[in-house]
């Protein structure tokens, strides 16, 4: 009878209080302490403490609803947009607290880019695209540079050889994994340190995002990557760790491999079998 | 019998039709089979048949006789009464009105009496016939129905036809209204262009048709009427961008801010509040800016030493423009929301202030959208009448300066429509010139605003 | 040689120059918001100056001065026929008998006096006189104490508009009128009241006297018109398009001719209405009859429009359901859509018929501009409606004028703001959201 309940709900009991697995890192580029975010009253991220490590890929996974997208959004300050979103807790960037009130919003978000889930170029070229971090931070000082940036960031996202000779056409004309690819060289061109993407590749079909797979191997040399995923083979495929959220909580952390072999609590298991999806 | 006696009958005898229709058809039909339809449509059926035509003829009749006697009873008026100067038809048929029906103020002349004698023989016939009229109509055509009846009679489609047929006919209305408008104007518009030159009526620097077949004092030489209509367009042209000068940098920069800035609590304070200025009507408007706007332009102009009519053009701008904000604001605004929400967060994303994501991404995005706004502001601002009326000179006047006296062409169609007027005088029939550019103007703004809209929708759909 | 720097920027160069571009970015931001302010603040300051100025100018026209006086009904005088019939008062010495009762309380004598007193009273009070015996009849033989309007030069003077400082013969007032006006202020004989004559006079040249009654009732005739004609077409027009119109070519033709004539300037109609009511049918002008159908044809398009958007938003599982259970489609329409459809139906019409309230050129374009002294009793007598009156009194120069004038606009707004009101009700208690 106890398989007739939902088995999401059956296992809230089983929250752990402490994540488990390794939290911490030894070289972290942003770190979490006992951050909660509630919408209203409605509690989404209950007491999460985790490290990101640096040049490394790190997954969020966990059934819908577990806040994995909110808790990313926390990284570079984007709930802010929310007007009935609080947060608590410490978030640091290079040992600054992103949610101190002197901090400026602006250069966090230069730092820590974001990919969505559904392609958004704005409606204008190609270039224009990308140009327009790099615009309006002031990061060029000539046209040249300008153009520099934009082919090295095309290039780096896999898109130039495809583009280069129509960089004027409209960015909303092209595919939607070429788009998506224009929206990562659009986050890469402002020189990010740490870029987040939340479900990049939902919106596409399997050879798009397998070229954005690829893609995210690759940039994992330069950046810091933080990537929120519902597929936990893309998951196994493109990360270093893997966290597993529930309901709120983080659950396990731990390097990929162990994650999906050998996973430490039961709750991690029960959702990487697939029992609750 | 009078009218509304007439329409109770009528009313009464269908209410009838349909009882006894009714009744008839309910159960089962003398040859044991099932009516078609449920007994109330039948019923239905034999009343609308009644009811309709003969409430159609009850009206017209309503309606003509009283006219058709005025036409009348002004026969009654010798030529030398109604030819002389100040004559004033409404004057005489309230007099023989007063008459007919037993008030006297002193004496009348007798051509007042003997109209009223024969206002109220025409009366008598014309109750009689419209009573026998009606009420027989009703009785015919409701037994024409009623006779229908039976069990195959399907009188549930047939009340239903009749329905349909009087909603689309309604439709209709809208056609002929369209038609009435162009036909009207086109016509009459024709008839100008027979008297005055297309080339004058568009291309011509002056407008004076005051002057129409009337001597100029003492030179015993005719009066030259003119009707060049580039003031008139300079004019409202002057007066729209004054408006639109106030208008639209106002108007966008306030949706800008309710919608992206405000909280949503002021939102749904200022918002009506703004829309207020649609609501009050525009003679109020004319009123505010020919007794307080004006004289206050005027004294302010005049104390820094600058020439202000005391009808300036911008002072009728600048009331015309705070009209027009609320149109600009709106429309904008609903633009300005509709840009997806994923376009700002792209632009929030990568490090933008709020104000550089809305002026380069949110803005450019809702800019199809904005300039057509513009467009229909425009559009209004042309059409205005009452503002330029009561505040804007009638001196047509070929001037781009925002302090002088300039007029409109719509403050000059009011000028000459507005009392008596010969409908073959080319003063009259100008102003059927001056309507059509003005619904041709209209229409063509319009048109380009739909057409931008709609050519810049796919973007995001 | 260093050639320009290409590539993408070092993090750490690129956050030092995003720093520094801080500054002038946060001072743009703060900059832009404050325009957004100012032009918000532009137009609510406009909107407080119009009605402030409407208010300070129409408050003062809802009072006028009137003067209390002694009245001696001779009966003889006043009605000489004897039999109280119109006639016979009209041919009594009404206007006598008030100049007597204002000579004694003046104290006015001489030809001089007595035409500088006589002048004081409004032109109307005679007929106030004679409207109040045939009221009561058993005034007559009787002295009483009646109120008459004083003339609006008189009035004027009370409200501090004439100055005696200014040289008399460049005043419309002169001495001897100053002198019996303070004696009749010294003998409390003078009063602050409510305006019966706004509210319910008739169109007048005489400031004190005019009113706005005739018009009022010509704009209601005006309305109702309109209105019997507007939305029963209006809607009718709209559930046709809607339900039941084949998605032809004639069917595009008439949405695109409704929202053509949506956008056609109110003036046309008036244009309409004369070429083709008055010049083709020859119907005469200035009835409520005519202007209640220009008005209707004018707000014909903003009804269809709204009720479309009503029929629209109930959703099709309504249709379905009643479809399925095996109703015609009139029937689904009738008993099922139209009802719920009607809340926003009625808020379009009662935006509509406010709107038709406040116009004034299509109007004056079929001659409702004439000087109505009657109060119409039906839609085919002439009249004239509520803001033509207004645009007819604009152009008086007198004071009290001016303060009538904005009573009048007063009046008006309170109309538009009762009808808008009702509409705000009916929407947000009786339309259901989907």
């Amino acid at each position: 009878m106890d398989n007739m309940r939902a088995p999401v709900e059956m296992e809230m009991s089983k929250l752990p209080n402490l994540t488990v697995g390794d939290v911490y890192v030894d070289t972290p580029r942003m770190t979490t302490r006992n951050v909660n975010v509630f919408y209203g009253d409605k509690m989404a991220i209950d007491d999460v403490t985790l490290d990101i490590a640096e040049k490394q890929v790190i997954s969020f996974i966990g059934p819908s609803g577990c806040g994995k997208s909110t808790f990313l959004r926390c990284l570079n300050r984007m709930n802010d947009t929310i007007d009935s979103c609080r947060v608590e807790g410490q978030i640091k960037l290079d040992d600054q607290n992103i949610y101190d009130p002197h901090i400026d919003v602006v250069p966090l978000r230069a730092s820590v880019g974001m990919v969505f889930q559904k392609p958004n170029p704005f409606p204008k070229s190609i270039f224009d695209n990308v140009a327009y971090g790099p615009r309006i931070h002031g990061l060029a000082s000539s046209k040249d540079e300008l153009d520099g940036i934009v082919e090295a960031s095309l290039r780096r996202a896999g898109l130039w050889e495809e583009v280069a000779d129509r960089l004027d056409q409209s960015g909303t004309g092209l595919s939607g994994g070429q788009q998506q690819r224009l929206c990562i060289a659009r986050a890469i061109a402002v020189s990010p340190e740490v870029i987040l993407m939340d479900e990049p590749c939902s919106a596409l079909d399997p050879i798009a995002t397998a070229r954005i797979e690829e893609l995210i191997f690759e940039l994992r040399e330069e950046f810091t990557i933080v990537i929120v995923t519902h597929s936990m083979q893309q998951a196994a495929r493109v990360s270093n760790r893997t966290a597993y959220f529930h309901l709120g909580r983080l659950v396990e952390v731990g390097e990929t491999s162990t994650i999906f072999t050998n996973p430490q609590h039961e709750l991690t298991n029960s959702y990487i079998t697939g029992r609750f999806g | 019998m009078s009218s509304p006696v007439i329409a109770l009958i009528v009313l009464l005898i269908s209410l009838g039709y349909f009882f006894v229709g009714t009744r008839l058809t309910s159960g089962l039909a003398p040859n044991g089979s099932r009516y078609h339809s449920r007994p109330h449509y039948s019923g239905l059926y034999a009343a609308l048949l009644a009811f309709l035509p003969s409430s159609l003829l009850l009206v017209t009749l309503s309606v003509g006789d009283d006219l058709v006697f005025q036409r009348l009873a002004l026969e009654f008026v010798p030529e030398a009464v109604s030819s002389a100067e100040g004559f004033k038809e409404i004057i005489v048929l309230a007099q023989i009105e007063n008459v007919v029906n037993g008030i006297n103020f002193g004496e009348q002349a007798d051509y007042i009496y003997q109209a009223a004698e024969a206002w109220k023989g025409w009366l008598a016939t014309a109750t009689t016939l419209k009573t026998v009229s009606v009420i027989g109509l009703c009785l015919i055509t409701g037994f024409f129905g009623f006779l229908k009846l039976g069990p195959d009679f399907r009188s549930r489609n047939a009340v239903e036809r009749i329905i349909l047929a009087i909603l689309a006919s309604s439709s209709a209305i809208a056609i002929l209204t369209t038609i009435g408008i162009v036909f009207s104007v086109v016509f009459e518009s024709l008839r100008f262009f027979a008297l005055v030159p297309v080339t004058e009526f568009l291309f011509g620097l002056t407008w004076n048709p005051q002057f129409e077949g009337a001597e100029r004092a003492g030179s015993g030489q005719m009066g030259l009427a003119t009707y060049g209509s580039v003031p008139l367009f300079m004019g409202t042209f002057l007066i729209s961008v004054v408006a639109l000068s106030v208008a639209v940098p106002v108007g966008l920069f306030s949706a800008i801010y309710l919608s992206e800035y405000a909280s949503s609590r002021a939102r749904s304070i200022i918002k009506p509040l703004l829309e207020i200025l649609a609501g009050v009507p525009t003679v109020v408007y004319g009123f505010f800016a020919a007794l307080t706007v004006a004289p206050f332009i005027r004294s302010t102009g005049m104390s820094l030493g600058l020439d202000v009519a005391s009808e300036s053009a911008l002072a009728a701008g600048l009331v015309m423009g705070i009209m027009i904000i609320p149109f600009v604001s709106s429309l904008s605004d609903d633009v300005i929301n509709a840009v997806p929400q994923s376009l700002r967060d792209a632009a929030y994303g990568l490090g933008s202030t709020k104000s550089e994501a809305i002026r380069k991404v949110v803005l450019p995005a809702a800019l199809p959208g904005v300039v057509a706004s513009v467009l229909l502001a425009v559009s209004r601002a042309v059409g205005e009448t009452m503002i330029v009326v009561m505040a804007a000179g009638l001196a047509a006047n070929l001037s781009l300066n925002p302090l002088d006296a300039v007029t409109t062409v719509t403050s000059q169609i009011v000028t000459i429509l507005v009392g008596d007027q010969e409908f073959e005088s080319a003063k009259t029939l100008s102003a059927f010139a001056l309507a059509l550019t003005l619904i041709v103007i209209t229409l063509g703004l319009n048109f380009g605003a739909l057409q931008i809209v709609k050519k810049y929708r796919e973007q995001y759909e | 040689m260093s050639e320009p720097r290409k590539g993408i920027i070092p993090p750490q160069v690129a956050i030092s120059r995003v720093n520094a571009s801080l500054a002038a970015r946060r001072a743009g931001e703060r900059r832009f918001r404050t325009y957004g302010r100012i032009a918000i603040g532009i137009a609510l300051a406009f909107l407080v100056l119009l009605f402030v100025s409407i208010f300070t100018k129409g408050i003062p026209g809802f009072f006028q001065y009137y003067v209390t006086l002694e009245v001696v009904v001779d009966r003889e005088k006043i009605d000489p026929a004897g039999d109280l019939s119109v006639q016979s008062l009209y041919d009594g010495d009404a206007r006598g008998i008030i100049r007597n009762a204002l000579y004694k309380a003046t104290g006015a004598e001489g030809r001089s006096g007595r035409k500088a007193a006589g002048k004081l009273i409004s032109k109307g009070a005679e007929q106030r006189l004679r409207e109040a015996i045939i009221k009561d009849p058993s005034l007559l033989g009787k002295t009483v104490a009646m109120k008459f309007a004083l003339d609006d030069d008189a009035d004027s003077f009370l409200r501090g508009y004439i100055s005696s400082a200014v040289p008399e013969k460049d005043r419309r007032i002169n001495d001897k009128q100053i002198e019996f006006i303070n004696k009749l202020q010294k003998l409390q004989l003078i009063s602050y009241d409510f305006s019966d004559y706004l509210i319910f006079g008739s169109a007048s040249r005489d400031p004190e006297i005019a009113g706005i009654k005739g018009a009022f009732v010509g704009s209601m005739l005006t309305l109702a018109v309109c209105l019997v004609l507007a939305f029963p077409m209006g809607v009718a027009t709209a559930v046709y398009l809607e339900e039941f119109a084949p998605k032809n070519r004639i069917t595009e033709i008439i949405e695109v001719n409704i929202n053509n004539l949506a956008a056609v300037p109110s003036v046309v109609f008036g244009i309409l209405g004369l070429a083709v009511f008055i010049g083709i049918f020859g119907m005469p002008r200035s009835i409520p009859l005519i202007g209640g159908v220009v008005l209707a044809l004018m707000t014909l398009p903003t009804i269809i429009i709204s009720s479309r958007a009503a029929i629209r938003a109930v959703p099709p599982s309504i249709r379905d359901a009643a479809l399925g259970v095996g109703a015609s489609r009139l029937q689904t329409v009738t008993h099922h859509v139209l009802p719920l459809a009607m809340p926003g139906m009625l808020t379009g019409t009662i935006i509509g018929m406010a709107q038709a309230l406040g116009e004034t050129a299509p109007l004056l374009m079929i001659g409702m501009v004439a000087f109505i002294v009657d109060i119409p009793g039906g839609v085919t007598d002439p009249g004239t409606v509520l803001p033509v009156q207004i645009f007819m009194w604009a152009d008086f120069a007198e004071r009290m004028f001016i303060h009538k004038t904005s009573a009048a606009i007063i009046v008006l707004l309170g109309f538009l703001i009762l009808m808008n009101a009702i509409a705000i009700f009916i929407r947000n208690r009786l339309e259901r959201r989907w």
